[in-house]
């Protein structure tokens, strides 16, 4: 093997907290030789992106401690003064990061951003590094450079923002790239597109790569070496095939066992809970079926016809909205009492709105929703907040949808309060039992949301709505910002909730691989409308609509023998919903396959 | 950006009636008869009523709003009830005095504020990010009148370096003006430099850690290159339209300062005016500084979208 470009060795990383030093990576090795990706995967706290920092020279000096050797093409990189540090950055290694939209400096052009990384000495002509920055652009293939290259960040999709962090990055020519979970942000046709651009420069280029991300599946595709962390510590390092296949680390195993896996589910109709694994010797023990039967011929929960959500944007002189965003249009759809169905799509599609659009969160334009017997569009004032009570919502983010002045107890209690369903000493005991069927302790009760995981907030954020025994449950991306194993855990315990009480959820979710495993039937939305809906079976072993078929090939596999594959797909952007003020939405027809599954005609 | 300048200005018309009519009612609601005051010892009810007849004292309230706004719209602010000389001759002798001494207290507000604002960020912790807040805490607490005698205490009565008080235009003795002018303007310019310096180093406090400071590091500019180009343009958005209504305060102490300092300025003006119930000059000058107030905020939304590509592409 060529002599490696990065060679760590016992690296340890300190962190001042108070008074005392406190150690969050111990003792890590590992080197990435030219040519070569390496993949760091771990779940967050791990210690993963402090490692790269620490490597990059970017973490606060007066906060951190890094010990132990980063050796950089012979150069030892810890405690090289700033100056010299810079040069490094500048020259031999480059890092793009998690989020596109922060990463970029709102107040500058595109092009000055990328050719400031170009021309650091200032040897070069504007026209020069104009040319450069051009030419750098259309490598990360960016449509339009030549206009695009005097516009501002916010102008830019995600994707394109992540390209153009990538143009700047490549601007110095780095002998290593450090990308710090570069897709974990964009929607899952772009990433593809984006580790599918990774891995053609790195071949263009001859570049290192070390990749650091929580997903299985990314690991697989991309990474030739894999080290896992668990919890400042490196547990496992080797060839990805054989930590994929052979997995030495209990730690390891359960990792790849919770990854949910696209196509695991053939041949099941039922929706299957996830294995639990015991993460001091990683067995796998699998969970007994669920049993539930679906009555399709009783009376759905929930009844959605027509429903249509329009945003004004922009306004003239006069007021009048410029256009509309058609978030929702014409959505369609029925759930039954025991049933999860999935809404699935990319960001923008609508499916959040959808959701709210239903509990009338958000005011929706026109269109029929029953919910358990409701009228919901005509419902007023406290007949409104009796109908909240049949159906409930969970948010994706457990951090600030929980008041953090209010301890969970209280949390859990108001709803039960406010709703008199219970008073004083019975609602605290009928709080406690909630915690408990969600598996929290009921000595937690006066603890405040700060003291919790974000797995244990969204747990405390289920018992909050169950308080109310409600009938339907949205449940807006719930488990799309947990870690894996936690996200099995969460996914496993609406599952038993459905089991146990019948509870009817709407999923809205753009994983698909947790989506196969959770849902009984999945509706696909693109640009405000279904164009798909189906059995989850169909769906997935079937795909009618283009747009599904792609969406469900974008999807990562963890599956190393898949690696080096491409999907030839065009750099292109998802559409926008906005339409000029008088658009006519055009009439739909949706071909009938049978077991309820229906497509939306194209052309 | 000509369309929004526009609408802006458009928003800021009806602003300016209600102003117009809330000065002149509020001097309505005033205490104390301007007839009285200007009659002196005369108290001869017929002089009075001839008083009343000439100033149109005695027409019902909404004619004499009209009359005098007609007046305003044609450039015509009245006669000064005390002087009788004409209210926009006053404003224009007093006026430039006034702006100078804005603008200089502006400077030194600018000057020490942003940089000392700056320099406490980028030291968050040190002792020099405390020194800057003490001084900073100690701007805001000691009022002006005070800082004010003091220094024509010790700086003009005990060491003799600048006068203590009077004026001069600088187009006539540039050097002597600047000698009168910069103590009051270093007394009113320290209290706005400690609001800007605190606004400053919060905001770029915020700026210092985003993403992109990290990303323009990781691209291996120097600290100073992140700090004067990445962050600082971030950083001075919200200070703009701080400043802007900094003006205000600005305004409101100078008819203190220019108390202390005697010079013969807009506050001077307008304090006197009140004294002597002189309606007219009352009216005309507070007038002048809500224009001036609302072009200052205008000033500064331009400048926020100059600075600010995301709301230029809003627009």
């Amino acid at each position: 093997m060529d002599q490696p470009v990065l060679s760590v060795e016992g690296l340890s990383i300190a962190f001042k907290s108070g008074r005392e030093w406190r150690g969050v990576v111990r003792d890590m090795s590992f080197t990435v030789a030219p040519g070569e990706t390496v993949a760091l995967v771990g779940e967050s706290g791990s210690g993963k992106s402090v490692t790269s920092l620490a490597i990059m020279g970017l973490l606060d000096r007066r906060q951190s401690r890094p010990t132990g050797s980063v050796l950089m093409n012979g150069t030892e990189l810890l405690n090289l003064p700033e100056p010299a540090m810079r040069q490094i950055r500048g020259n031999q290694v480059a890092m793009i990061f998690q989020e596109p939209m922060t990463s970029l400096n709102p107040v500058f052009t595109v092009g000055r951003q990328i050719g400031e990384a170009l021309d650091r000495q200032g040897a070069m002509s504007r026209e020069q590094v104009r040319s450069e920055v051009l030419r750098l652009m259309e490598r990360v293939r960016i449509p339009n450079a030549a206009t695009r290259i005097d516009e501002y960040p916010h102008q830019f999709s995600g994707g394109m923002r992540q390209r153009v962090m990538i143009a700047m990055a490549l601007a110095s020519r780095p002998r290593l790239l450090i990308a710090d979970e570069p897709t974990t942000a964009l929607d899952v046709t772009i990433q593809g597109q984006i580790l599918d651009l990774i891995k053609e420069l790195q071949q263009e280029t001859g570049m290192a790569v070390l990749f650091i991300t929580h997903d299985m599946g990314v690991v697989a595709e991309i990474a030739d070496r894999t080290v896992v962390m668990y919890r400042g510590d490196c547990v496992e390092t080797g060839a990805t095939e054989t930590v994929f296949a052979r997995p030495e680390h209990p730690y390891t195993a359960a990792l790849l066992a919770a990854v949910p896996r696209l196509g695991s589910m053939q041949g099941a109709p039922l929706p299957r809970r996830f294995p639990r694994i015991d993460t001091t010797d990683g067995t796998i023990i699998s969970e007994p079926p669920l049993q539930r039967q679906i009555d399709r011929k009783a009376m759905p929960v929930l009844s959605v016809r027509n429903l249509v959500t329009r945003f004004a944007v922009g306004a003239d002189l006069l007021g009048r909205a410029k256009g509309h965003v058609h978030a929702v249009e014409n959505v369609s759809f029925d759930l039954w009492q025991g049933e999860t169905l999935s809404l699935v799509g990319e960001s923008g599609c609508g499916k959040s709105t959808t959701g709210r659009s239903i509990l009338r969160l958000i005011e929706p334009r026109s269109g029929e929703v029953t919910l358990d017997g409701f009228d919901v569009m005509e419902l007023r004032g406290s007949a409104l907040q009796r109908m909240r009570r049949a159906g409930q919502m969970i948010f994706q983010d457990p951090f600030s949808s929980l008041n953090p002045r209010m301890t969970i107890g209280q949390s859990v209690a108001e709803p039960i309060l406010k709703h008199g369903i219970a008073k004083g000493r019975e609602a605290r005991a009928l709080a406690a039992d909630l915690l408990g069927q969600v598996g929290l302790d009921g000595s937690m009760f006066d603890r405040y949301p700060h003291e919790f995981s974000g797995g244990q907030r969204q747990r405390v954020a289920i018992a909050r709505v169950l308080g109310l025994s409600p009938k339907l449950i949205v449940a807006d991306e719930s488990v799309s910002a947990l870690d894996v194993s936690i996200k099995a855990q969460v996914c496993n315990l609406l599952m038993d909730l459905q089991d146990r009480l019948g509870i009817a959820y709407l999923f809205i979710s753009h994983d698909m691989a947790v989506v196969e495993r959770v849902s009984h039937r999945v509706a696909v939305m693109y640009l405000g409308e279904i164009v798909e809906i189906g059995p989850r079976e169909a769906i997935f072993a079937n795909p009618q609509h283009p747009y599904t078929r792609k969406l469900i090939a974008a999807v990562p596999i963890p599956d190393p023998a898949r690696r080096g594959m491409r999907r030839a797909a065009a750099a292109d952007e998802l559409k926008s919903p906005i339409r000029p003020r008088g658009h006519v939405a055009p009439r739909r027809e949706w071909r009938d396959l049978g077991a309820g599954h229906l497509v939306m005609q194209t052309g | 950006m000509l369309i929004y300048i526009a609408k802006r200005v458009l928003v800021a018309l009806p602003t300016l009636l209600i102003v117009s009519i809330l000065v002149f009612s509020l001097q309505k609601l005033l205490p104390g008869d301007p007839v009285l005051a200007l009659a002196g010892e005369e108290r001869d009810p017929a002089t009075l009523e001839l008083l009343r007849e000439k100033y149109h004292l005695n027409e019902p309230f909404v004619m004499q709003y009209l009359r005098w706004f007609g007046g305003v719209l044609t450039g015509d602010f009245g006669v000064s009830l005390r002087t009788g000389q004409p209210v926009l001759e006053l404003i224009a002798q007093k006026l430039p005095v006034t702006i100078q001494l804005a603008l200089m207290s502006m400077g030194f507000a600018l000057l020490i504020g942003i940089p000392a604002g700056i320099i406490a960020a980028v030291r968050k912790g040190t002792a020099i990010d405390w020194l800057a807040n003490i001084v900073a805490l100690s701007g805001l607490s000691i009022p002006n009148f005070w800082l004010g005698i003091m220094l024509i205490l010790f700086v003009s009565v005990k060491l003799g370096w600048l006068p203590a008080s009077g004026y001069e235009s600088p187009f006539v003795d540039p050097l002597r003006s600047l000698q009168t002018m910069i103590m009051p303007a270093f007394v009113l310019g320290s209290g706005l430099a400690a609001t800007l310096m605190r606004h400053t180093r919060s905001a770029m406090l915020g700026v210092l850690s985003a993403d992109y400071i990290r990303t323009a590091r990781a691209k291996g500019l120097d600290g100073r290159e992140v700090v004067m180009v990445h962050a600082l343009r971030n950083a001075l958005l919200p200070v703009v339209t701080l400043t802007a209504l900094l003006f205000g305060e600005l305004l409101a102490g100078a008819v203190l300062t220019e108390q202390i300092f005697t010079i013969p300025g807009f506050g001077k003006l307008i304090v006197d005016a009140v004294f002597n119930r002189d309606y007219a000059v009352v009216q005309g000058v507070v007038l002048c500084t809500a224009v001036g107030f609302l072009v200052m905020n205008l000033v500064a939304d331009v400048l926020y979208v100059l600075l600010n590509p995301r709301m230029r592409s809003a627009l």
